[in-house]
Protein backbone atom coordinates (compact mmCIF):
# COMPACT_ATOMS: atom_id res chain seq x y z
CA UNK A 1 0.00 0.00 0.00
CA UNK A 2 2.80 2.38 1.10
CA UNK A 3 4.63 1.27 -2.12
CA UNK A 4 1.49 2.29 -4.15
CA UNK A 5 1.44 5.67 -2.35
CA UNK A 6 4.30 6.37 -3.74
CA UNK A 7 4.56 5.88 -6.48
CA UNK A 8 1.16 7.72 -7.06
CA UNK A 9 3.51 10.36 -5.38
CA UNK A 10 6.09 10.33 -7.56
CA UNK A 11 4.06 9.89 -11.37
CA UNK A 12 2.03 12.64 -10.22
CA UNK A 13 5.13 15.49 -9.42
CA UNK A 14 6.34 14.54 -12.65
CA UNK A 15 2.94 15.08 -14.54
CA UNK A 16 2.77 18.64 -12.87
CA UNK A 17 5.87 19.80 -13.27
CA UNK A 18 5.65 19.07 -16.97
CA UNK A 19 1.94 19.72 -17.66
CA UNK A 20 3.22 22.43 -19.90
CA UNK A 21 0.01 23.63 -22.16
CA UNK A 22 -2.30 22.57 -20.19
CA UNK A 23 -3.25 19.15 -18.33
CA UNK A 24 -4.45 17.15 -21.83
CA UNK A 25 -0.66 17.25 -22.80
CA UNK A 26 0.04 15.08 -20.05
CA UNK A 27 -2.16 12.09 -21.04
CA UNK A 28 -0.36 9.92 -22.99
CA UNK A 29 2.41 9.43 -20.17
CA UNK A 30 -0.24 9.36 -17.42
CA UNK A 31 -1.95 6.48 -19.14
CA UNK A 32 1.61 4.47 -20.07
CA UNK A 33 2.53 4.68 -16.04
CA UNK A 34 -1.15 3.66 -14.77
CA UNK A 35 -1.54 1.15 -17.77
CA UNK A 36 1.73 -0.31 -18.99
CA UNK A 37 3.97 0.61 -16.26
CA UNK A 38 2.48 -0.28 -13.09
CA UNK A 39 -0.86 -2.15 -14.74
CA UNK A 40 -3.11 -0.52 -12.05
CA UNK A 41 -5.97 -0.96 -14.70
CA UNK A 42 -6.88 -1.51 -18.80
CA UNK A 43 -6.44 1.22 -21.23
CA UNK A 44 -10.26 0.85 -21.76
CA UNK A 45 -10.53 1.66 -17.46
CA UNK A 46 -8.33 4.64 -18.55
CA UNK A 47 -10.83 5.31 -21.26
CA UNK A 48 -13.56 5.05 -19.02
CA UNK A 49 -12.49 7.08 -16.23
CA UNK A 50 -11.50 9.99 -18.62
CA UNK A 51 -14.35 10.26 -19.89
CA UNK A 52 -16.29 10.08 -16.15
CA UNK A 53 -14.40 13.15 -15.57
CA UNK A 54 -15.05 14.75 -18.69
CA UNK A 55 -18.55 14.33 -18.08
CA UNK A 56 -18.15 16.25 -14.74
CA UNK A 57 -17.94 19.87 -14.09
CA UNK A 58 -14.33 21.27 -12.97
CA UNK A 59 -11.23 21.57 -14.36
CA UNK A 60 -10.41 19.00 -17.11
CA UNK A 61 -7.19 17.06 -14.48
CA UNK A 62 -10.76 15.74 -12.78
CA UNK A 63 -9.50 12.23 -13.65
CA UNK A 64 -6.17 12.45 -11.18
CA UNK A 65 -7.98 11.97 -7.85
CA UNK A 66 -10.09 9.33 -9.52
CA UNK A 67 -7.45 7.19 -10.77
CA UNK A 68 -5.76 8.21 -7.16
CA UNK A 69 -8.90 7.00 -5.74
CA UNK A 70 -9.50 4.15 -7.98
CA UNK A 71 -5.78 2.64 -7.01
CA UNK A 72 -5.65 2.89 -3.06
CA UNK A 73 -8.70 4.20 -2.24
CA UNK A 74 -9.23 7.72 -0.39
CA UNK A 75 -5.42 8.10 0.52
CA UNK A 76 -5.13 7.69 -2.83
CA UNK A 77 -7.13 10.09 -4.13
CA UNK A 78 -5.42 12.58 -1.59
CA UNK A 79 -1.96 11.90 -2.30
CA UNK A 80 -2.67 12.18 -6.64
CA UNK A 81 -4.70 15.16 -5.72
CA UNK A 82 -1.83 17.03 -3.69
CA UNK A 83 1.07 15.30 -6.09
CA UNK A 84 -0.71 16.69 -9.33
CA UNK A 85 -1.84 20.10 -7.71
CA UNK A 86 0.61 21.07 -6.07
CA UNK A 87 3.68 21.52 -7.28
CA UNK A 88 2.70 22.95 -10.46
CA UNK A 89 0.34 25.63 -7.58
CA UNK A 90 3.85 26.71 -6.20
CA UNK A 91 5.80 27.42 -9.37
CA UNK A 92 2.69 29.75 -10.43
CA UNK A 93 2.82 31.30 -6.98
CA UNK A 94 6.65 31.88 -7.36
CA UNK A 95 6.27 32.64 -10.87
CA UNK A 96 3.91 35.48 -10.36
CA UNK A 97 6.66 37.85 -8.35
CA UNK A 98 9.13 37.17 -11.32
CA UNK A 99 6.25 37.95 -14.43
CA UNK A 100 6.83 42.09 -14.06
CA UNK A 101 10.50 41.62 -14.48
CA UNK A 102 10.22 39.19 -17.68
CA UNK A 103 7.29 40.79 -19.22
CA UNK A 104 9.39 42.49 -21.98
CA UNK A 105 12.46 40.02 -22.19
CA UNK A 106 12.58 38.41 -25.97
CA UNK A 107 13.15 34.70 -24.62
CA UNK A 108 9.37 35.17 -23.04
CA UNK A 109 8.27 35.18 -26.80
CA UNK A 110 10.72 33.09 -27.70
CA UNK A 111 9.63 29.89 -25.18
CA UNK A 112 6.12 30.71 -25.46
CA UNK A 113 5.97 30.42 -29.33
CA UNK A 114 8.27 26.93 -28.61
CA UNK A 115 5.90 25.41 -26.67
CA UNK A 116 2.72 25.76 -29.28
CA UNK A 117 3.76 22.86 -31.36
CA UNK A 118 5.00 20.79 -28.72
CA UNK A 119 1.74 21.25 -27.07
CA UNK A 120 -0.24 20.79 -29.92
CA UNK A 121 1.66 17.02 -30.94
CA UNK A 122 1.18 16.48 -27.24
CA UNK A 123 -2.66 16.94 -27.12
CA UNK A 124 -2.54 15.09 -31.02
CA UNK A 125 -1.18 12.06 -29.03
CA UNK A 126 -3.80 11.90 -26.47
CA UNK A 127 -6.43 11.77 -28.84
CA UNK A 128 -4.62 9.02 -30.19
CA UNK A 129 -3.70 6.78 -27.33
CA UNK A 130 -7.96 7.66 -26.17
CA UNK A 131 -9.36 6.32 -29.80
CA UNK A 132 -7.26 3.40 -29.67
CA UNK A 133 -8.12 2.50 -26.18
CA UNK A 134 -12.26 3.05 -26.43
CA UNK A 135 -13.25 2.61 -30.63
CA UNK A 136 -12.95 -0.99 -29.69
CA UNK A 137 -16.32 -1.54 -32.13
CA UNK A 138 -17.48 -0.07 -34.93
CA UNK A 139 -20.34 1.54 -34.11
CA UNK A 140 -17.87 3.01 -30.67
CA UNK A 141 -15.44 3.84 -34.01
CA UNK A 142 -18.09 5.91 -35.82
CA UNK A 143 -19.18 7.70 -32.71
CA UNK A 144 -16.01 8.82 -32.23
CA UNK A 145 -15.95 10.35 -35.83
CA UNK A 146 -19.32 11.75 -35.39
CA UNK A 147 -18.88 13.77 -32.25
CA UNK A 148 -15.39 15.07 -33.46
CA UNK A 149 -17.11 16.47 -36.33
CA UNK A 150 -20.06 17.58 -34.37
CA UNK A 151 -17.49 19.19 -31.71
CA UNK A 152 -15.33 20.92 -34.59
CA UNK A 153 -18.61 22.07 -37.14
CA UNK A 154 -20.91 23.55 -34.50
CA UNK A 155 -21.36 25.07 -31.17
CA UNK A 156 -23.24 22.39 -29.63
CA UNK A 157 -22.30 22.00 -25.78
CA UNK A 158 -19.83 19.47 -25.34
CA UNK A 159 -22.10 17.69 -22.46
CA UNK A 160 -25.05 16.99 -25.09
CA UNK A 161 -22.30 15.19 -27.48
CA UNK A 162 -21.21 13.12 -24.09
CA UNK A 163 -24.59 12.25 -23.15
CA UNK A 164 -25.36 11.18 -26.93
CA UNK A 165 -22.45 9.03 -27.21
CA UNK A 166 -23.55 7.29 -23.59
CA UNK A 167 -27.22 7.16 -25.47
CA UNK A 168 -26.17 5.54 -28.57
CA UNK A 169 -23.36 2.82 -26.80
CA UNK A 170 -27.07 1.80 -24.27
CA UNK A 171 -29.35 1.74 -27.21
CA UNK A 172 -27.07 -0.25 -29.98
CA UNK A 173 -24.11 -1.84 -28.19
CA UNK B 1 -3.66 50.34 -13.71
CA UNK B 2 -6.39 50.84 -10.79
CA UNK B 3 -10.01 50.46 -11.39
CA UNK B 4 -12.25 51.60 -9.20
CA UNK B 5 -15.08 48.93 -10.00
CA UNK B 6 -12.74 46.15 -9.10
CA UNK B 7 -13.67 44.31 -5.75
CA UNK B 8 -11.35 43.00 -3.70
CA UNK B 9 -12.75 39.27 -2.34
CA UNK B 10 -11.96 38.14 1.20
CA UNK B 11 -10.68 34.19 1.84
CA UNK B 12 -14.16 32.90 2.14
CA UNK B 13 -15.24 35.15 -1.20
CA UNK B 14 -12.32 33.36 -3.45
CA UNK B 15 -13.14 29.67 -2.23
CA UNK B 16 -16.84 30.27 -2.49
CA UNK B 17 -16.71 31.74 -5.85
CA UNK B 18 -14.28 29.64 -7.75
CA UNK B 19 -16.57 26.75 -5.42
CA UNK B 20 -19.17 28.14 -7.68
CA UNK B 21 -17.14 28.22 -10.89
CA UNK B 22 -15.91 24.45 -10.30
CA UNK B 23 -19.42 22.75 -9.98
CA UNK B 24 -20.78 25.23 -12.80
CA UNK B 25 -18.60 24.46 -15.50
CA UNK B 26 -19.26 21.56 -17.81
CA UNK B 27 -16.83 20.82 -20.76
CA UNK B 28 -14.24 23.31 -19.63
CA UNK B 29 -13.98 25.94 -17.17
CA UNK B 30 -12.61 29.15 -19.26
CA UNK B 31 -15.51 30.58 -20.80
CA UNK B 32 -17.16 31.06 -17.69
CA UNK B 33 -14.08 31.86 -15.77
CA UNK B 34 -14.04 34.50 -17.27
CA UNK B 35 -18.03 35.38 -17.32
CA UNK B 36 -17.45 34.47 -13.64
CA UNK B 37 -14.64 36.67 -12.52
CA UNK B 38 -14.30 39.79 -14.92
CA UNK B 39 -18.18 40.39 -15.25
CA UNK B 40 -19.81 39.26 -12.38
CA UNK B 41 -17.70 39.37 -9.91
CA UNK B 42 -15.58 42.52 -10.70
CA UNK B 43 -12.24 41.04 -9.19
CA UNK B 44 -9.77 41.47 -12.67
CA UNK B 45 -10.73 43.90 -15.77
CA UNK B 46 -10.50 42.12 -18.72
CA UNK B 47 -6.99 42.94 -19.96
CA UNK B 48 -5.93 41.67 -16.28
CA UNK B 49 -7.64 38.81 -17.57
CA UNK B 50 -6.07 38.02 -20.17
CA UNK B 51 -2.78 39.32 -19.02
CA UNK B 52 -3.09 36.47 -16.34
CA UNK B 53 -4.25 33.51 -18.05
CA UNK B 54 -1.73 34.23 -20.46
CA UNK B 55 0.70 33.62 -17.92
CA UNK B 56 -0.84 30.60 -16.52
CA UNK B 57 -0.52 28.75 -19.91
CA UNK B 58 2.77 29.53 -19.79
CA UNK B 59 3.20 27.75 -16.62
CA UNK B 60 3.10 23.61 -15.89
CA UNK B 61 -0.42 22.97 -15.06
CA UNK B 62 -4.10 23.48 -15.40
CA UNK B 63 -4.67 26.60 -17.09
CA UNK B 64 -8.06 27.23 -14.93
CA UNK B 65 -6.08 25.87 -11.64
CA UNK B 66 -3.33 28.16 -11.97
CA UNK B 67 -5.97 30.87 -12.59
CA UNK B 68 -7.68 30.20 -9.16
CA UNK B 69 -3.66 30.29 -8.01
CA UNK B 70 -2.73 33.41 -9.30
CA UNK B 71 -5.96 35.11 -7.95
CA UNK B 72 -5.80 33.96 -4.92
CA UNK B 73 -1.81 35.01 -4.90
CA UNK B 74 -2.79 38.35 -5.48
CA UNK B 75 -5.68 39.36 -3.18
CA UNK B 76 -4.06 37.57 -0.10
CA UNK B 77 -1.06 35.98 -0.37
CA UNK B 78 -0.44 31.88 -0.09
CA UNK B 79 -3.49 31.33 2.08
CA UNK B 80 -5.85 32.92 -0.81
CA UNK B 81 -4.15 30.84 -3.33
CA UNK B 82 -5.24 27.83 -1.36
CA UNK B 83 -8.62 29.18 -0.66
CA UNK B 84 -8.92 29.50 -4.25
CA UNK B 85 -7.94 26.46 -5.83
CA UNK B 86 -9.39 24.16 -3.16
CA UNK B 87 -12.69 25.89 -3.28
CA UNK B 88 -12.16 24.71 -7.19
CA UNK B 89 -11.51 21.41 -7.15
CA UNK B 90 -13.46 20.54 -4.36
CA UNK B 91 -16.78 20.52 -5.63
CA UNK B 92 -15.76 18.48 -8.96
CA UNK B 93 -13.63 15.89 -6.60
CA UNK B 94 -16.62 14.87 -5.11
CA UNK B 95 -18.83 14.52 -8.28
CA UNK B 96 -16.46 12.73 -9.66
CA UNK B 97 -15.41 10.36 -7.17
CA UNK B 98 -19.20 9.40 -6.96
CA UNK B 99 -19.14 8.73 -10.40
CA UNK B 100 -16.83 6.59 -9.58
CA UNK B 101 -18.16 4.50 -7.08
CA UNK B 102 -21.11 3.82 -9.85
CA UNK B 103 -19.14 3.11 -12.22
CA UNK B 104 -17.12 0.17 -10.25
CA UNK B 105 -20.40 -1.06 -8.69
CA UNK B 106 -21.76 -1.28 -11.79
CA UNK B 107 -19.42 -2.01 -14.66
CA UNK B 108 -19.75 -5.56 -14.44
CA UNK B 109 -24.17 -4.80 -15.70
CA UNK B 110 -24.04 -4.76 -19.68
CA UNK B 111 -26.30 -1.71 -20.08
CA UNK B 112 -23.70 0.15 -17.93
CA UNK B 113 -20.88 -1.03 -19.08
CA UNK B 114 -22.10 0.18 -22.78
CA UNK B 115 -23.53 2.94 -21.96
CA UNK B 116 -19.68 3.81 -20.47
CA UNK B 117 -18.12 2.58 -23.40
CA UNK B 118 -20.29 5.44 -25.74
CA UNK B 119 -19.78 7.93 -23.28
CA UNK B 120 -15.56 6.85 -22.95
CA UNK B 121 -16.10 6.88 -26.82
CA UNK B 122 -17.91 10.63 -27.01
CA UNK B 123 -15.35 11.89 -24.46
CA UNK B 124 -12.49 10.50 -27.15
CA UNK B 125 -14.35 12.71 -29.63
CA UNK B 126 -14.45 15.78 -28.58
CA UNK B 127 -10.33 14.81 -27.49
CA UNK B 128 -9.61 14.50 -31.70
CA UNK B 129 -11.58 17.54 -31.82
CA UNK B 130 -9.48 20.12 -29.88
CA UNK B 131 -6.15 18.45 -31.45
CA UNK B 132 -7.70 19.79 -34.72
CA UNK B 133 -9.15 23.00 -33.59
CA UNK B 134 -5.51 23.37 -32.36
CA UNK B 135 -4.15 22.73 -35.84
CA UNK B 136 -5.11 26.30 -37.12
CA UNK B 137 -2.40 28.52 -35.90
CA UNK B 138 0.45 26.33 -37.77
CA UNK B 139 -0.53 26.75 -40.97
CA UNK B 140 1.97 27.92 -43.51
CA UNK B 141 4.43 26.82 -40.30
CA UNK B 142 6.53 24.16 -41.86
CA UNK B 143 8.59 24.30 -39.01
CA UNK B 144 6.17 24.30 -36.24
CA UNK B 145 4.16 21.11 -37.82
CA UNK B 146 7.31 19.11 -38.24
CA UNK B 147 7.78 20.17 -34.49
CA UNK B 148 3.95 19.44 -33.65
CA UNK B 149 4.54 15.80 -35.83
CA UNK B 150 7.69 14.92 -33.68
CA UNK B 151 5.46 15.11 -30.69
CA UNK B 152 3.05 13.39 -31.73
CA UNK B 153 4.97 10.43 -33.26
CA UNK B 154 7.26 10.41 -29.43
CA UNK B 155 4.40 10.30 -27.33
CA UNK B 156 1.67 8.37 -29.74
CA UNK B 157 3.41 6.23 -32.21
CA UNK B 158 6.80 5.21 -29.97
CA UNK B 159 5.16 5.44 -26.57
CA UNK B 160 8.27 7.16 -25.41
CA UNK B 161 8.43 8.86 -21.94
CA UNK B 162 7.38 12.43 -21.07
CA UNK B 163 10.27 13.52 -19.79
CA UNK B 164 12.66 12.54 -22.26
CA UNK B 165 10.50 13.86 -24.79
CA UNK B 166 10.01 17.40 -23.87
CA UNK B 167 13.78 16.91 -22.88
CA UNK B 168 14.73 16.83 -26.43
CA UNK B 169 11.66 18.31 -28.37
CA UNK B 170 10.94 21.31 -26.24
CA UNK B 171 14.72 23.17 -26.30
CA UNK B 172 14.81 22.19 -30.08
CA UNK B 173 11.30 24.07 -30.55
CA UNK B 174 12.81 27.56 -28.52
CA UNK B 175 15.60 27.63 -30.45
CA UNK B 176 14.18 27.15 -33.57
CA UNK B 177 11.47 30.29 -32.60
CA UNK B 178 14.46 32.08 -31.58
CA UNK B 179 16.21 31.64 -34.72
CA UNK B 180 12.91 32.69 -36.72
CA UNK B 181 12.72 35.78 -35.12
CA UNK B 182 15.79 37.40 -35.69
Amino acid sequence: MTETLFALAVIFTQLSLLAFGGGNTVLPEMQRQVVDVHQWMTAADFGALFALARAAPGPNMMVVPLIGWHVAGWSGMLVASVAKFGPSSLITMFVLHLWTRFKDHPWRGYVQVGLLPVTIGLVAASALLLVQATATTWLLAVVVAVVAGLDVFTKWHPLWLLAGGAVVGLIFG
Amino acid sequence: MEDVSIHRPRRRDLFFGFLSLGLTSFGGALPLARRALVERLHWLSDEEFTELLGLCQFLPGGNIINLSVAMGMRFHGFSGAMAAMLGLIAGPTAIVIGLGVIYERFHDDAHVRHLFAGLAAAAAGLMVAMAIKMLKPLRGKPQAIAIALLAFAALGLLHMPLLWAMLLITPLSILLAARAAR
